[in-house]
């Protein structure tokens, strides 16, 4: 028998905040682990929609800005793989941002029934962009095959960049989800935000060719978007010695994270207990 | 043991003055650069709404305790304090062991997942450790009595399916203090059997029971300590039978006397005006509350304005739904300028319980309503049985006692 006492009341110091997360990590788990069950449910193709998506993206990206856009003349490598860690940062990125931003609310009546940690809702979206990076790198790999291309031991970074990627759009998925709550006008601008957040971000082109565009302004406003200073540094350790580190968008990236993770975490920890309220 | 003591408890809800439920953020946006340049106008006055206003109560371990009160009594919000659900205002809650809220059979199910995978999911976030699950999972699949359907997304069952796998783990849940907010308003009379049986169960071996519901025969049948809420207060708090007392004393529209002291003031017309009516019960014990054995007796008297009038009295008994039970009168007989006064027993063990309204008519020469006093009385009949374990609402406008059902051993095998 269990017989600590638990005391319920208005404050709660930040260690019992995480051994709390710590106690409901199997919760954690199983709420990962229905998000990709329920993914593909009732789907034909199921797991291999996840293939296909970044498949197609890739194909087209590679058509669209390579073929038609010209961009490929001057690249030393085949241009799919150079927008393959576009694709496959963007695609992590912009679901993880979608999936955080809806989570509290889609959740709502766990939030309005039960007690938990409620971070562990939007923690728990990692895995569901994670399944879909693994399968895409996998796609990189097969693709590498086909041109013959030989990444080097830089390769064994890239779990670390997709977590700050991860970090980056969980400090503003966060705070999204936060105000959906309250104001569900957030489910109109995050999708609005990933449709366009492709082009200002260096998904089909290179940070390069921003740079040597005359436009000095644009470049330094371009190196700010943290998605950027993500591919940038995804390019430089998936494609062998083809992109030099960029710590001109490195910096901007780490900067971002470390503001928006902490603030974030501070706002949801002040709005949690009144979702009950809101929802 | 105390295991669960609540100090001073209150929670307070902020309310709009301007009443826009639907805050948008173009108006939070508005407000906002408002109160930048207008900052001594304040356009968003809130007004304070205490759910729960200073709530003092200790439950004992193996403690069934039954929250009773109307409807925005706070009951539930005591409930989502107790659960984590909402934090308190001001005051502390303390716990000793593990507590388990049921607010809602099913919490969390996903339609898309298959019986068996949601077991896992709501046993988690009911706070189970898969360990436990597993264990238990035949027991549940069991329980629920959908073994044939473990592996069919939730979505294809029937609502009662879906009612059942719900409680049956949240019954098999083991935790040391475990709270139930109205789950038996759900499911067929049979699973509300079971489930009342499986808290009695949980209160039997050693568990604290803390329950809510509008069904005060299940309250009583189940708990032995009660807490009564109004307006957010506790009123009262003790053994069940003294709370419940209270609380039925207090919502019923009881009336029960009426008396009009000169014919001038009192209703009627020009030919009779109503004297008196009343209903006690018609027994030794004096008590505050009919429960369906007492006898009642009805005395009505009222002045007659006419010389040589052959009256008699018809008094109407109706359901709270405005059902006529029963229609009766005396026989007519000639009445000289006076008080006329009519009696009239209703046997215990006659009426069922539920809400009861009367009316009274006085017809002249057989045939003539001189007039109709409607609603003379009202009161309530609270449920009284034994010799049985089931707590689901009795049917019937009536449960008469005088038809007799008798069983016999016929024949052995």
């Amino acid at each position: 028998m269990n017989s600590k006492e638990r005391i319920i009341t208005a404050k709660k110091s930040i260690t019992d905040y995480l051994n709390e997360i710590w106690d409901f990590k199997e919760l954690f788990w199983i709420l990962a682990k229905r998000d990709i069950l329920v993914k593909y449910k009732q789907t034909v193709l199921g797991i291999g929609w996840s293939v296909i998506r970044p498949l197609i993206t890739m194909i087209v990206m590679a058509f669209a800005f390579g073929k038609i856009g010209k961009l490929d003349t001057n690249t030393a490598i085949p241009f799919t793989l150079v927008v393959a860690p576009g694709v496959i940062i963007w695609l992590f990125f912009s679901q993880s941002l979608q999936a955080l931003s809806q989570s509290i609310v889609l959740n709502s009546n766990l939030v309005s029934k039960v007690y938990f940690p409620r971070l562990i809702i939007p923690l728990s979206t990692i895995f569901l962009g994670l399944v879909d990076v693994l399968i895409s790198i996998f796609l990189f790999f097969i693709i590498c095959i086909w041109y013959q291309f030989l990444p080097d031991w830089k390769l064994f970074l890239v779990p670390f960049f997709i977590l700050l990627t991860f970090m980056a759009a969980f400090g503003i998925g966060l705070i999204s989800a936060v105000l959906n709550v309250k104001f569900r006008d957030i489910g109109q601008i995050i999708p609005f935000v990933i449709q366009f957040g492709y082009f200002i971000s260096p998904v089909g082109y290179l940070t390069e060719s921003v740079k040597s565009t005359d436009h000095a302004w644009y470049y330094k406003l371009f190196v700010l978007n943290p998605v950027t200073g993500c591919i940038d540094a995804l390019r430089w350790c998936m494609l062998d010695d083809f992109a030099n580190f960029n710590w001109d968008s490195f910096i901007p990236l780490i900067l971002f994270i470390i503001f928006t993770f902490f603030y974030s975490i501070r706002f949801f920890r002040k709005h949690e207990n009144s979702f009950v309220d809101h929802i | 043991m105390t295991v669960l003591s609540i100090e001073n408890v209150s929670k307070r809800y902020q309310l709009n003055q301007k009443g826009n439920s639907t805050d948008d953020l173009r108006d939070t946006v508005t407000r906002w650069s408002n109160s930048i340049f207008k900052p001594s106008k304040n356009h968003n006055k809130k007004e304070d709404f205490w759910a729960l206003k200073d709530i003092n109560l200790e439950v004992k371990q193996g403690d069934r305790l039954g929250l009773v009160g109307a409807n925005g009594a706070g009951k539930s919000t005591l409930l989502k304090v107790l659960s984590q659900i909402t934090e308190p205002t001001n005051g502390i809650v303390k716990v000793k062991g593990r507590m388990a809220s049921l607010l809602e059979v099913g919490t969390g199910f996903h339609p898309e997942l298959t019986g068996r995978e949601n077991i896992f999911l709501n046993g988690a976030i009911l706070g189970m450790q898969k360990s436990e699950i597993v264990k238990h999972f035949d027991a549940i699949v069991d329980f629920a009595g959908i073994s044939k359907f473990i592996d069919t997304p939730v979505k294809r069952y029937s609502s009662g399916m879906y009612v059942r796998l719900g409680f049956a783990i949240a019954a098999h849940l083991e935790p040391e203090i475990l709270v139930v907010d109205e789950v038996l308003a759900v499911g067929d009379a049979d699973f509300q059997k079971k489930s009342i049986g499986k808290m009695r169960d949980v209160s039997n071996s050693g568990r604290t029971l803390i329950f809510v519901s509008h069904n005060l025969t299940a309250v009583q049948g189940l708990c032995n300590k009660g807490a009564y809420l109004r307006n957010g207060e506790l009123i009262k708090s003790g053994k069940i039978d003294e709370v419940v007392n209270e609380y039925v004393k207090t919502v019923s529209k009881f009336q029960l006397k009426q008396n009009w002291a000169t014919p001038d003031e009192a209703p009627g017309n020009d030919q009779v005006r109503i004297k008196t009516i009343s209903l006690t019960p018609n027994q030794e014990i004096l008590t505050d509350n009919f429960d369906t054995r007492t006898p009642l007796k009805m005395v009505f008297e009222y002045w007659n304005m006419m010389d040589n009038a052959e009256l008699n009295v018809s008094i109407f008994l109706y359901s709270m739904t405005g059902e006529c039970i029963f229609n009766i009168g005396d026989d007519a007989k000639f009445y000289q300028q006076g008080i006329v006064r009519v009696e009239c027993d209703i046997p215990g063990d006659f009426l069922n319980d539920g809400s009861y309204y009367i009316s009274a008519m006085i017809v002249k020469d057989r045939l003539a309503p001189v007039f109709f006093f409607e609603d003379a009385l009202a009161f309530d009949i609270l449920d009284y049985r034994e010799g049985t374990d089931w707590y689901g609402k009795w049917p019937g406008a009536v449960r008469p006692k005088m038809i007799s059902v008798n069983s016999v051993q016929k024949e052995l095998l």
